[in-house]
């Protein structure tokens, strides 16, 4: 009964009170973005495209800072009256997103204010930095696709970092991310033998996974690689450069002139939707996870479907992890993924639970993080610690107030029992 | 294709769910299968289907013995099951659907939708369907997606189609409409297996009968040589009397009122818009209505479960618009819910437990902050013996017991204390013959003691057969209101208006009437 037709005679409508907040936070945004970012008339901030030896040099983008707040603060208010006094409708969403991305540009023109960045490099972090949340993203779709919540990606993750850099020294780089895909992989294996065959609780089971995969690594890295270092002592892979388009500025060097994990996370990401979106075993896929019985009846095997994605999931998932060794430093550190598994699921719930969507959240979410490296760099008078919190604050920002209307398939988390 | 069961028996535990079943089904012909909620139709149809597998018996298509070990084989020989609940992916098109399981498919696996869709369209007006292909299965009617379901075994060459209660949730020109393609696919030499426990089906669309009761065939013929009478009293085992004797109803005070009621959902959608209706003591009101149209949402405002978005409540003269559902519980509102497993029981306590569970705080149960289980239990025992709660013992889990036992006892507790107004949902879905009957007699003995009550119900016999007065809802509104004082109810005009045809005309008519009336 979502007939619109319902509401045009006089029938009460209620109060739109998701515009009313939204506008009420651009006014904010506002009011923060004249007084807090107030910054000199003449200060110009610089931001740096072509690097010294790029074969087509490309000029500087400068920008006025104070006139450019002023015009977003501009924006900023007349999109919360708006909001505020009409109310949004569908577009509410799409406001608030606009204004959050005005927020964002003009935090970044102020803090250059009188300096210079390389706005390059920091697209170029913004990928790097959004590929493990991606991979993640992608295996979390590809559980919940099929109806199985995937808590233990985080594990996942950890698992892959640890073996791509134990068997990435034992044996080179490769084989360290083919070891880190199996390791993955062998985490689904568990998981889906817990919630599918044993019908354990998903996020129960998950967690569980999470905090055993953190004590042991935990447990072989401050006690076996403290003492045999050559053990946790990959050579990472290094980026190299697709002739020609590698060339182009500014969007050469940040999608053209990557490592393997970024080209990989970006075929994948194409491959799953293809796969999701364009297959005959990507339609039964997804009907299982929607509704398994349906699938059934029709001779679709749920629990073999199931195993099957939750184990390729555990796969991508390992090699997301295998970026945080093999794809930077090449060692394995306590804890290393640092909760990038639950942003990659946040980025997931942001895209909708499709491979594509996820990207573009991993993206937001991935220039976060190099927003505030960046900035700390930049020595502004905001303590560090509020720029770490700053891909968390993203997380709930986005997961609470842009999503909307998101709909997670309707199986998930329920186990499936053959009646 | 013909296919014959012989011997059929299936056990589940204790129970013996199909016992030494013989059964014909053949191509160009209509199988009635007639039986009561539990008497065994939908195990031999999930033993027909691949589902199940038989203790003992077997199945002979076209006299070859068949084996089934999975739903894929019985698809594979030309079995067609469409299930009562509709097993269709609701995000998903209605070609999407049709084609799940056996897609066709070019290159690498991938999806053929243009060559699915034009074969799904083929099927579509062959047997006149009129089923829009790329309509999301959530946004049609689930008049179509029955449809859909059908089209999904014709795309699998399916020669014999079982079709599990399948008009339980049409209106009456929904059934008509759905009667021409069960006639359709008959010509076309289809074999149909049509299982209901609705005795005027089975006497209009069935070419032979065959009554199934507690697991065992009682009875077959040709329908034609049976009444519903005789057809009634094979499926029960005992006479039955169709209507409830219901004596003139005798209207006192305006016990319940709705005015301009509009309840909004979490996704601001209108659930219930301007609804104004009234209930009166000593009459039976019935809301009918295909499923889904804001009978639950209607439920909930009344009963305090969702609060009215708009408009005002009135319960024997107080505003109760914003009491909490405790309060309004208290004040004398009894509520039957739709879904007892749900929201109207607890499977896993006892019976006695479930008896006291609007009433624990009261102070007829507790000591202090004690409850006095022991008069919670005399309690319990004497209202399953007022009600006819048949359990060996009140320390039973309540979950054990039938579905019309379980209804009883939330009707016992419902009713067992001082109320106004009955707000009885669905009170006897899934429930067998015999308490049907019961809680009919219950109901109405509650009108003629004075109270109100307000019966939703999508079976629109039951509301025929007890209401004094008939609203109808469609899509959130009352759409009519009928008089049905001596079933005067034109059944024809009120299943138009459940289909949304004709709104509001009959209603400003009666509208005017009971105004004057109440006057």
């Amino acid at each position: 009964m979502t007939n619109p037709a319902l509401l045009q005679d006089g029938t009460p409508r209620l109060t739109d009170w998701r515009a009313m907040i939204s506008g009420a936070v651009l006014i904010g945004l506002a009011l923060v973005v004249t007084f807090f970012l107030d910054t000199p008339w003449d200060s110009v901030s610089t931001f740096r495209i072509s690097r010294p030896r790029d074969v087509w040099a490309v000029g500087n983008l400068t920008v006025p800072s104070q006139w450019f707040n002023v015009i977003a603060s501009v924006l900023l208010a007349f999109l919360g009256t708006r909001l505020f006094l009409k109310g949004g409708g569908r577009w509410t969403a799409l406001a608030l997103g606009i204004g959050l991305l005005v927020l964002v540009l003009s935090f970044l023109v102020w803090a250059t204010a009188g300096k210079a960045i390389s706005l390059t490099g920091m697209l170029q972090a913004t990928v790097v930095r959004a590929v493990p949340i991606a991979l993640a993203a992608l295996g979390g779709i590809l559980c919940e696709r099929v109806g199985v919540i995937n808590i233990a990606i985080e594990g996942m993750l950890l698992a892959g970092a640890f073996a791509g850099a134990m068997f990435g020294s034992l044996m080179g780089g490769w084989a360290g991310i083919i070891c880190a895909m199996i390791t993955g992989g062998v985490f689904g294996l568990l998981l889906a033998a817990l919630v599918i065959t044993y019908r354990v609780d998903q996020i129960i089971a998950g967690v569980v996974i999470n905090l055993f995969v953190l004590g042991l690594t935990s447990y072989v890295s401050s006690q076996v690689f403290a003492e045999y270092r050559w053990l946790n002592k990959a050579s990472p892979f290094r980026s190299f450069k697709i002739p020609v388009l590698g060339d182009i500025p500014l969007v050469g060097p940040v999608l053209f002139n990557q490592n393997l994990f970024v080209y990989g996370a970006l075929i994948l990401v194409t491959l799953s939707t293809y796969y999701l979106f364009h297959t005959r075993h990507g339609l039964r896929a997804r009907a299982v996870g929607e509704h398994p019985r349906a699938a059934d009846t029709l001779g679709i095997d749920v629990i073999k479907t199931r195993y099957a994605h939750v184990i390729v999931a555990g796969m991508v998932a390992g090699f997301g992890g295998a970026w945080f060794t093999l794809g930077s430093v090449g060692r394995f550190d306590e804890n290393m993924t640092f909760g990038r598994g639950f942003i990659g699921l946040a980025a997931m719930i942001f895209g909708r639970w499709h491979p594509l969507g996820a990207l573009a959240a991993a993206l937001i979410f991935g220039f976060a993080d190099s927003l505030q490296q960046k900035l700390s760099i930049l020595n502004t008078p905001i303590p560090s610690e509020f720029l770490s919190m700053a891909p968390y604050i993203a997380t709930i920002v986005v997961v609470a107030g842009l999503v909307g209307q998101a709909r997670p398939p309707a199986a998930i988390g329920k186990p499936y029992v053959k009646e | 294709m013909d296919i014959e069961l012989r011997g059929i028996s299936k056990r589940f535990g204790p129970v013996q769910a199909n016992q030494d079943i013989n059964l014909d089904i053949r191509a160009g012909e209509v199988l009635g299968l007639l039986g009561e909620n539990g008497a065994g139709k939908s195990t031999l149809m999930n033993i027909l289907s691949g589902l199940y597998s038989a203790d003992s018996g077997e199945i002979l298509i076209d006299g070859m013995p068949a084996v089934f070990t999975g739903p894929g084989d019985s698809i594979a020989s030309g079995i067609g099951m469409v299930h009562q609940h509709f097993m269709l992916v609701p995000v998903f098109s209605v070609v999407e659907n049709v084609i799940l399981g056996v897609e066709p498919t070019s290159g690498v696996d991938y999806l053929d939708l243009e060559a699915a869709r034009a074969q799904v369209q083929e099927i579509n007006t062959r047997y006149g369907m009129e089923v829009p292909t790329d309509a999301l299965i959530e946004d049609l009617p689930v008049g179509i997606q029955q449809r859909v379901e059908i089209l999904k075994v014709l795309f699998r060459s399916a020669d014999v189609l079982i079709l599990d209660e399948p008009t339980a949730v049409l209106t009456p020109q929904e059934v008509e409409e759905f009667f021409a393609i069960v006639r359709a696919l008959r010509d076309a030499g289809k074999g149909i297996v049509f299982i209901t426990h609705k005795l005027h089906e089975i006497l209009e669309i069935a070419d032979r009968v065959s009554v199934l009761r507690q697991g065992q065939v009682v009875g077959q013929g040709d329908p034609a040589s049976f009444s519903e009478a005789d057809l009634a009293e094979m499926m029960v085992g005992r006479p039955v009397s169709f209507s409830v004797g219901r004596a003139e109803a005798t209207p006192g005070d305006t016990v319940l009122e709705l005015a301009g009621v509009s309840l909004f959902d979490a996704a601001q959608d209108a659930r219930l818009v301007d609804i104004n209706l009234s209930v009166h003591g000593g009459e039976v009101v019935g809301i009918a209505g295909v499923q889904g149209n804001g009978q639950t949402e209607l439920v909930e405002a009344i009963t305090g479960l969702s609060p009215a978005t708009a408009g005002k409540i009135g319960f024997a003269g107080q505003d109760i618009t914003r009491t909490s559902v405790r309060q309004r519980h208290r004040m004398g509102i009894a509520h039957i819910p739709e879904d007892r497993h749900k929201s109207g029981m607890v499977g896993n306590f006892t019976v006695a437990e479930n008896m006291v569970l609007n009433s624990y705080y009261d102070d007829s149960v507790t000591t202090g902050v004690q409850i006095d289980w022991r008069r919670v239990h005399a309690r319990a025992a004497e209202a399953c013996l007022s009600y006819d709660v048949r359990t060996p013992s009140v320390f039973l889990g309540a979950g054990s017991l039938s579905g019309g036992n379980q209804q009883k006892m939330v009707i016992a507790r419902e009713l067992e204390r001082d109320v106004k107004l009955i707000v009885a949902s669905q009170p006897t879905r899934g429930v067998d013959v015999g308490s049907i009957e019961y809680i009919h007699q219950q109901l109405i003995a509650c009108r003629d003691r004075g109270n109100a009550v307000l019966i939703i119900s999508s079976e629109l016999d039951e509301i025929l057969d007890l209401s004094d007065r008939i609203y109808v809802m469609f899509e959130g509104r009352i759409a009519a209101e009928f008089d049905n004082r001596g079933g005067g109810a034109d059944r024809n005009a009120i299943g138009l208006a459940m289909a949304g045809v004709n709104q509001g005309i009959n209603r400003d008519e009666t509208r005017d009437e009971t105004r004057g009336s109440a006057a």
